[in-house]
């Protein structure tokens, strides 16, 4: 509960701010909030408080709000001279994530369906606006408006299941929807089952899971690149973590209704994510497949619901997230100086630029699922996660699919150290080199010893 | 436990020294690489030759996933540390007459694989053995690329996939052991407790054997190999042919034969038989190319099929004589594609008829030239006569038709082998060759020295033998027990 209220108080303070054109002080303000609710984060911690019967901060919530907090912390970090060269307004922008942030730790941490909604709503909301921010750009006004019309499409089928499900249980609450299942596990309400399928449409929108997947790739590259930053990264985790509170937890006695059209979402996420990203020849394209893609192997997790599959989603997220965060903010940095985003701005970085060059190698290296980075081990555990059910050709089938991964992924770092290109020098801020650092230091360490996360929940 | 670790972790500091060692990457590669070459014959000093694993090192590393810092060395395993660590320096002081770009990136990568290498051929724990059997991959895969030559990319890429591919089932076989395993560890020993059925023995010998099948390679994986080592700058090629392609033989003796023999035995007459073909295979095709380098490429793959045609036998002669050839394959490979380097670097050409008459001009280079080249024919007094003359007795116990298909590995090898030779060395001088100037300062130390290994090593290899003949008859015992006891 601090962590919503520290959250919000610093948005309006931001905002304030902003209206006194205090620009200076935006970024100072926003770190010093976002590290008062980390601190809320990890002295809650073991407390399992329920609040007002709508949110749980469990250890599970907990690990997410931090992922999150993090995450955003370290793309507010990107934001030196990004928004100032864009815009007079840049408050809005620095209320917008936060109000978003703010919707996501509801997401992870609702106990009341109505909370999932109203947590939902707040980070589309913020999305909708943060993604058609440039109001002269025509890409971006269409990734809005894309984005707005798929978005409520999807909390459409959302409410609807909730609404089907509240007619079959009489509750929002997930711990008395789950209490329904296990007494009526004979008898359960035939409007339930459609409850949960549209449920899982209205969560798979959301997390761009194929086959509901179309708006990702134009919104992705049609919004300005820090706002993709924050919609790959930390609203996917917040979403994978809202997908999993609720069908890891709620309907988890019917899992063996919802696995087999699951299994299918899943399957060809991966394999659409994988191979489309395959074409790609702009940079900013490939990774919005490729996020595609890691949110088939994040479902993975929810095929066999475990005793594991919490820690594997959220170490694979936290992997995926700074990964991710480290090639978004690369390709920040060498847009600003090629002026494209496409493979070929990268020939030849890394003669110019080796230590930005390495940190993206680790990125790339940490995103195809090398051994020693966090992706290995997120891969490796969801891996473990499927066989352990003995989904042998599902296994094999995502093997398959990460070996097209390593091909796009390696066709960066082969652009960046082996093609001749123009080698510019990039001008790399002091707050990139915090964030790449910091980031390059999470994939290893999570990479070598994983021990530190993998009882965390 | 101490010597084991530092063993592993000095070539890893090691690399990052180096990385930040600009000028004298060189130097300083060179001194790390010799000091633990010096550690690995300290350690194959105290080494008690019995079946047993020593200096083992067992320490938590992710406890929640079962996972643990298990390795240790057992003859089979100092064979191969041995080989790695004599090998490391000498590529190193191989390229010494080069000026590479970056040189600080790539010593660093050399020695990062190096502890790699290391970490496959010492671990006990199926995981830790999978970390590094990546581990080795990425380095070479940058180097490969990066200071390779022509259309290094494309060829790279295609290396990288299908090793990679093939790595990626094996971990599927290994979280299929992990689960199998009642006690959930990685831990070997418990991997060759698992009682599995025949069934499930077989599909474990694909996932596994797939891999180590394209590390060799074995014909029908062989298809990145010649590419990959004509593309590779030299010292790359020496790491792939000389010590890369034995982790693939390690791994079936380490993990396949023991893990699932049944599987092994009801594949191994078709493992065999593909050993077999890329034996004669490999040798016709060396016997048409025009590139001296591609010669010894196929021929590598000739050799190689005679070794998995050996340990497939699943002998006492086929082991000890793959353990014994592991080691003089390595050496003697080295040094041809040192050779050719050498020759490369002053005519710009490995192109067999560009070349003649060189040993004219140069006789020291002839003479060393032709103690490797008669190594890897396996003349007698050679170092490579007897890990054959093993390897074909051990396939003649298996059958009289394989070990006659395989004996003409021998026969073919020579006549390519010789043939290269002549043409290179001997006949008339050109234009190209007139001006060749003999070998001389690290070159001439690295040549002596893998010469001197090939006759002492050739003219008594005791010491060798005896290093692995303990362990390996304990893996045999240990196989043969488990195949009576599925029945």
């Amino acid at each position: 509960m601090n962590i919503i209220i520290t959250i919000s108080i610093t948005a309006f303070i931001v905002l304030y701010a902003g209206l006194f054109k205090a620009n200076k002080a935006l970024l100072p303000l926003t770190v010093v909030g976002l590290l008062t609710a980390l601190g809320f984060t990890f002295s809650a911690w073991n407390g399992n408080a329920v609040h007002f019967g709508m949110m749980q901060t469990d250890n599970f919530a907990l690990a997410f709000s931090g992922v999150c907090i993090i995450g955003t912390l370290l793309i507010f970090l990107l934001t030196q001279n990004y928004f100032h060269a864009k815009s007079d307004n840049i408050a809005e922008y620095y209320t917008l994530i936060l109000f978003a942030l703010a919707g996501m730790i509801m997401m992870v941490s609702y106990k009341n369906m109505a909370m999932l909604f109203v947590g939902l709503e707040i980070m589309s909301v913020s999305l909708y606006i943060l993604a058609g921010i440039r109001k002269k750009d025509f890409a971006s006004n269409e990734a809005s408006l894309k984005y707005f019309l798929m978005g409520a499409f999807s909390t459409g089928f959302l409410l609807f299941g909730i609404t089907l499900i509240y007619g079959a249980t009489g509750s929002f609450d997930l711990d008395k929807i789950q209490a329904y299942l296990v007494d009526n596990s004979k008898a359960i309400s035939p409007i339930f089952y459609p409850g949960v399928i549209l449920m899982m449409i209205g969560l798979s929108f959301k997390v761009g899971a194929a086959p509901f997947h179309f708006w990702t790739p134009d919104v992705y590259e049609g919004s300005p690149t820090l706002i993709t930053t924050f919609m790959s990264t930390v609203v996917k985790t917040a979403g994978f973590a809202a997908f999993l509170r609720l069908f890891a937890g709620a309907f988890e006695p019917l899992h063996d209704f919802w696995a087999a059209p699951l299994i299918v979402i899943v399957c060809l996420t991966l394999f659409i994510g994988n191979v489309t990203a395959l074409f790609q020849k702009n940079f900013k394209r490939m990774l919005a497949y490729s996020s595609i893609s890691h949110a088939g192997y994040l479902l993975f997790s929810l095929v066999v619901v475990g005793a594991n599959s919490q820690n594997s989603v959220l170490v694979y997220a936290t992997a995926y997230t700074f990964a991710s965060i480290i090639a978004f903010a690369v390709l920040i940095l060498v847009k600003q100086k090629t002026g494209n985003d496409s493979f070929d701005s990268f020939n030849g970085l890394g003669k110019k630029n080796p230590l930005v060059a390495l940190s993206l190698t680790i990125a790339m290296l940490s995103l195809a699922g090398i051994p020693l980075t966090a992706g290995f081990i997120g891969k490796y555990l969801m891996f473990l996660n499927v066989m352990g059910e003995y989904h042998t050709i599902l296994v094999a089938f995502a093997i398959l699919n990460a070996l097209i991964g390593f091909y796009y992924y390696f066709r960066v770092i082969v652009a960046v150290w082996f093609r001749e290109g123009a080698e510019t020098e990039l001008s790399t801020p002091a707050q990139y080199k915090v964030v790449l650092l910091v980031s390059v230091a999470i994939t290893l360490i999570l990479g070598i010893y994983p021990a530190i996360i993998l009882n965390l929940i | 436990m101490e010597q084991l670790l530092l063993l592993i972790f000095l070539p890893l500091a090691g690399a990052l020294i180096t990385a930040f060692a600009g000028k004298s990457a060189k130097i300083v590669s060179t001194v790390i690489s010799v000091v633990s070459l010096g550690l690995a014959l300290f350690i194959a000093c105290n080494f008690i030759p019995n079946a047993s694993t020593q200096f083992e090192a067992n320490l938590p590393w992710i406890a929640d996933l079962g996972i643990r810092f298990h390795a240790g060395i057992d003859g089979i395993s100092m064979l191969v540390v041995l080989l790695t660590n004599l090998l490391i320096p000498i590529i190193i002081l191989s390229s010494y007459r080069h000026d590479y770009k970056n040189p600080s990136a790539f010593y660093a990568l050399i020695l990062f694989m190096q502890a790699g290498l290391l970490l496959v051929f010492t671990a006990m724990d199926a995981f830790l053995f999978y970390i590094g059997w990546e581990a080795a991959l990425i380095p070479i895969y940058f180097i490969c690329a990066f200071w390779g030559g022509k259309d290094r990319v494309r060829i790279n890429m295609k290396f990288f996939v299908y090793t990679i591919a093939g790595s990626l089932f094996m971990l599927m076989g290994i979280i299929y052991l992990y689960l199998q395993n009642p006690a959930h560890n990685f831990d070997i020993q418990a991997f060759y407790a698992l009682n599995l059925d025949s069934a499930q023995q077989g599909w474990i010998f694909w996932a596994f054997f797939i891999a180590f099948a394209i590390k060799m390679p074995i014909f029908p994986f062989h298809t990145w190999q010649p590419d990959t080592y004509t593309a590779a700058p030299t010292q790359g090629t020496m790491l792939l042919s000389g010590i890369m392609l034995k982790m693939g033989i390690y791994g079936v003796i380490r993990w396949l034969l023991p893990i699932v023999p049944t599987g092994v035995q009801d594949w191994s007459c078709l493992a065999m038989v593909l050993s077999i073909i890329g034996i004669v295979y490999a040798s016709l095709i060396a016997f048409t190319q025009k590139d001296a380098k591609r010669l010894v490429a196929y021929s590598s793959i000739a050799h190689v099929g005679l070794i998995s045609a050996g340990i497939f036998a699943l002998n006492q002669q086929g082991l000890q004589g793959a353990m014994v050839q592991m080691l003089s394959h390595g050496i003697n490979v080295v040094g041809l594609f040192f050779v050719l380097d050498i020759i490369f670097s002053r005519t710009k050409t490995n192109k067999i008829e560009e070349l003649g008459g060189i040993a004219k001009s140069a006789p020291q280079l002839a003479i060393v030239f032709l103690i490797i080249v008669l190594g890897t024919v396996a003349l007698p007094g050679t170092n490579g006569f007897i890990g054959e003359f093993l390897l074909l007795m051990g396939v003649y116990n298996y059958g009289i038709w394989a070990a006659a298909i395989a004996g003409l590995t021998i026969i073919f090898g020579a006549v390519y082998m010789l043939r290269m030779y002549q043409n290179v060395m001997l006949g008339k001088t050109n234009e190209l060759t007139i001006t060749f100037t003999d070998i001389q300062g690290t070159e001439k130390l690295v040549l002596y020295i893998i010469c001197a290994l090939i006759i002492i090593l050739g003219v008594y290899p005791k010491p060798l033998l005896h290093l692995t003949e303990a362990s390996v008859q304990h893996l045999l015992e240990q196989v043969n027990q488990k195949l009576t006891s599925v029945k």
